[in-house]
């Protein structure tokens, strides 16, 4: 590590302002990452659904291995593998691509569920009208799905959010990088620690929350 | 012999059962009837302390149910109870539905246990079906494990709530006919029933209660033939 | 494209990383046998309880849901430190990953527990069952069937967090995994060979869950 030598300083205001940096880098990795893989994820997971040959044997096998390889091993995977195809890709960018991928991968398995949620006979009820397949789609088949999966995928967006914290393994220095690197000159682990969970429990419970009571409401 | 003596029970700020006095003697049969809500269910769930009482007493075989001091598991083992739905455990067959309590509340051996269930599930027409799990089983086929399971404690006591009203009309026969057998062999019966038939054909005695209070209880030829409450009488002509 | 890959260190160093794959599987194992355990115990809790306990038992499980693991593993890495505790590697990675398991498990117990209807409580209880024979013979069989698919992916969960030991110092796979390649600068082709295996091992659970679930529910 780099700061054997850097003797010790308490914990100063400055430092605050440091952490709320990394804390806003924190946000727009996860900010970045969820809004395209969700954007992603919604073709997938549309595809997924639709469920041709080509999905079916490769497309749900390539993403399911999103979902059973480590996020730190797939991060380390992306930004060693840049440089060998002649990329120059910094931490951000790798960081922000595999967490995107990994979003995505997510979000599909999410929006096929929701579109799997109604039911075939509702659907066909809705050709019966008249409607064409994408009028079915969008007033039919995205109002009832995306109430079915909406908590799912807040669980994802939140997920990924925390998840994000890995992107330090790169040098990222997101919230949780920041707080490793002050504990190391400062010596005041509990205080920075604490501060840095405050932060993503500040962030993730409420929205947890907000969710589960939509939840329940819509449920009802 | 069951006594209930000056019994309240509320439900928040409702009054459901409103002062019961009733004795049950030993190898007598008694139905209780009654409209819904009217407290006949929450009555045998005092008897077996699954609901707490707040006045009056109820005392088993000269135990008082609901003293601090009374073991109520030990209690209970007097009280077989069959439930208006059957709640069979469904991750266990139906020999093993029965066997469990006898192999755990009463310590028999493994083996014992079985036995007793199987001879048990023979006894009341389930035979053939030691191996089945309940969602195997039709409703009746289930209630009637339901009195297997109640009565390989070996009670005292058997009480039906209402064991007949969750299961299709073709299915009630073959319960009424399983409690027919146990009245006959004389087990002590305090059934809530909506079955007027057989009310009036197995009971010794037949109790109507209205509002949480008893209102008229007599032999069946009494409450059915000649009521003395004008209530009574009103609540009959409905039912039939 | 000019890098030439270089398998033959990794291969040679598979046992090497098999090895460590079963520490993953040991650890990951492990923190969901206590997991369990303490989900089932916190469930009855928040269900049942009321006063300080349950508000332990709902801080703890809001920490471990809304934190990163990443930040919960720290927080046993050099949290503790502020204590004077300090927790060697495997501890650490053990006593982080059953923190967040039974977070998320003690909620998929509650679930479980309230789709058990009261009627079979009762039941029990009417057979002179007391209520810890009640909890143990009937009601938990019930809900272990409910979360069982739950419980599976909360292992999967448990194997893929794991690989945070290497950020601590833990030697399952990821840590052993960057051992070796950091002596040989190999980093490419020695995690690609670590995500395979992570993507066995995790097949391997999934599909002897499947298989064991059969056996399980027979009903």
């Amino acid at each position: 590590m780099e700061s054997t030598s850097i003797f010790f300083t308490s914990f100063k205001t400055t430092d605050l302002w440091f952490l709320a940096e990394a804390a806003y880098r924190t946000l727009l990795i996860s900010g970045i990452s969820i809004s395209l893989g969700t954007a992603l994820g919604l073709i997938f997971g549309w595809l997924l659904h639709e469920g041709r040959l080509i999905s079916t044997f490769i497309l749900s096998p390539f993403l399911d291995i999103f979902r059973s390889v480590p996020l730190i091993i797939q991060l380390v995977l992306a930004y060693n593998f840049a440089p060998i195809i002649g990329l120059n890709i910094d931490p951000f960018g790798s960081g922000a691509i595999v967490l995107t991928i990994y979003t995505t991968a997510l979000v599909a398995n999410v929006v096929r569920g929701g579109i799997d949620a109604v039911g075939i006979p509702m659907r066909r009820a809705a050709r019966s009208l008249g409607m064409t397949y994408w009028q079915d789609m969008i007033y039919v088949v995205s109002p009832i799905g995306i109430r079915a999966v909406f908590p799912a995928w807040v669980g994802v967006a939140l997920g990924v959010m925390k998840d994000s914290a890995l992107v330090s393994v790169l040098g990222y220095v997101e919230l949780l990088r920041a707080s490793q690197i002050l504990i190391t000159r400062t010596q005041e682990p509990f205080l920075i620690l604490a501060l840095a969970g405050a932060f993503y429990f500040a962030l993730s419970f409420p929205i947890a929350r907000f969710s589960e009571r939509l939840e329940k409401r819509w449920s009802q | 012999m069951i006594e209930i003596r000056a019994l309240h029970k509320y439900f928040d700020d409702v009054h459901v059962l409103r002062g019961i006095d009733l004795d049950v003697n030993k190898g007598e049969v008694l139905s209780i009837i009654g409209a819904s809500g009217s407290g006949k269910s929450t009555l045998l769930y005092c008897i077996n302390a699954l609901e707490g009482i707040d006045e009056g007493r109820i005392t088993v075989d000269g135990v008082e149910v609901h003293a601090k001091s009374t073991d109520i598991n030990k209690l209970r083992q007097k009280l077989g109870m069959v439930f208006q739905q059957w709640n069979s455990f469904p991750h266990l067959t139906a020999l093993e539905n029965v066997a469990l309590s006898p192999r755990i509340v009463r310590k028999m051996s493994r083996s014992d246990a079985r036995e007793l269930a199987a001879r048990r599930l023979e006894h009341i027409g389930l035979g053939d079906k030691l191996n089945s799990y309940p969602n195997a089983l039709s409703g009746g086929q289930q209630q009637r494990l339901a009195i297997a399971r109640a009565l390989a404690m070996e009670p005292s006591y058997m009480l039906f709530d209402e064991t007949t009203s969750a299961l299709d009309p073709e299915l009630v026969g073959e319960v009424l006919d399983a409690m027919r057998l146990l009245a006959e062999e004389g087990m002590t019966m305090i059934c809530v029933t909506h079955e007027m038939g057989f009310a009036r054909d197995v009971s010794d005695r037949v109790a109507y209660i209205h509002d949480g209070t008893i209102e008229e209880i007599g032999t069946p030829e009494q409450i059915f033939g000649n009521p003395e409450s004008e209530r009574t009488s009103r609540f009959l002509a409905n039912v039939r | 494209m000019d890098y030439n890959f270089h398998w033959r260190p990794v291969f040679r160093s598979l046992p090497d990383l098999l090895n460590a794959g079963l520490v993953t599987l040991e650890v990951a194992t492990l923190s969901m046998v206590f997991g369990v355990i303490i989900g089932i115990v916190f469930a009855i809790i928040r269900l049942n309880m009321r006063g300080p306990i349950r508000w332990f038992v709902i801080s703890w499980i809001e920490l471990a849901r809304n934190t990163p693991a990443l930040f919960q593993l720290f927080f046993f890495g050099f949290g503790l430190g502020a204590f004077g505790i300090h927790l060697t590697p495997f501890w650490i990675v053990l006593a982080g990953l059953t923190f967040n398991n039974a977070g998320y498990l003690a909620e998929n117990f509650r679930g479980g527990f309230l789709a058990i209807p009261d009627t079979q409580m009762r039941a029990a209880r009417s057979l002179g069952m007391n209520a810890s024979q009640a909890y143990v013979r009937v009601i938990i069989p019930q809900v272990l069937r409910t979360v069982y698919h739950p419980m599976t992916n909360q292992m999967v969960w448990a194997v893929l967090m794991s690989s945070l030991g290497m950020l601590v110092g833990f030697r399952e796979l990821s840590g052993e995994t960057q051992f070796l390649a950091s002596k040989t600068f190999r980093i490419f082709e020695y995690f690609a060979v670590a995500a395979v295996i992570y993507y066995v091992i995790v097949k391997i659970i999934i599909g002897s869950s499947r298989l064991l679930s059969f056996r399980l529910f027979r009903y």
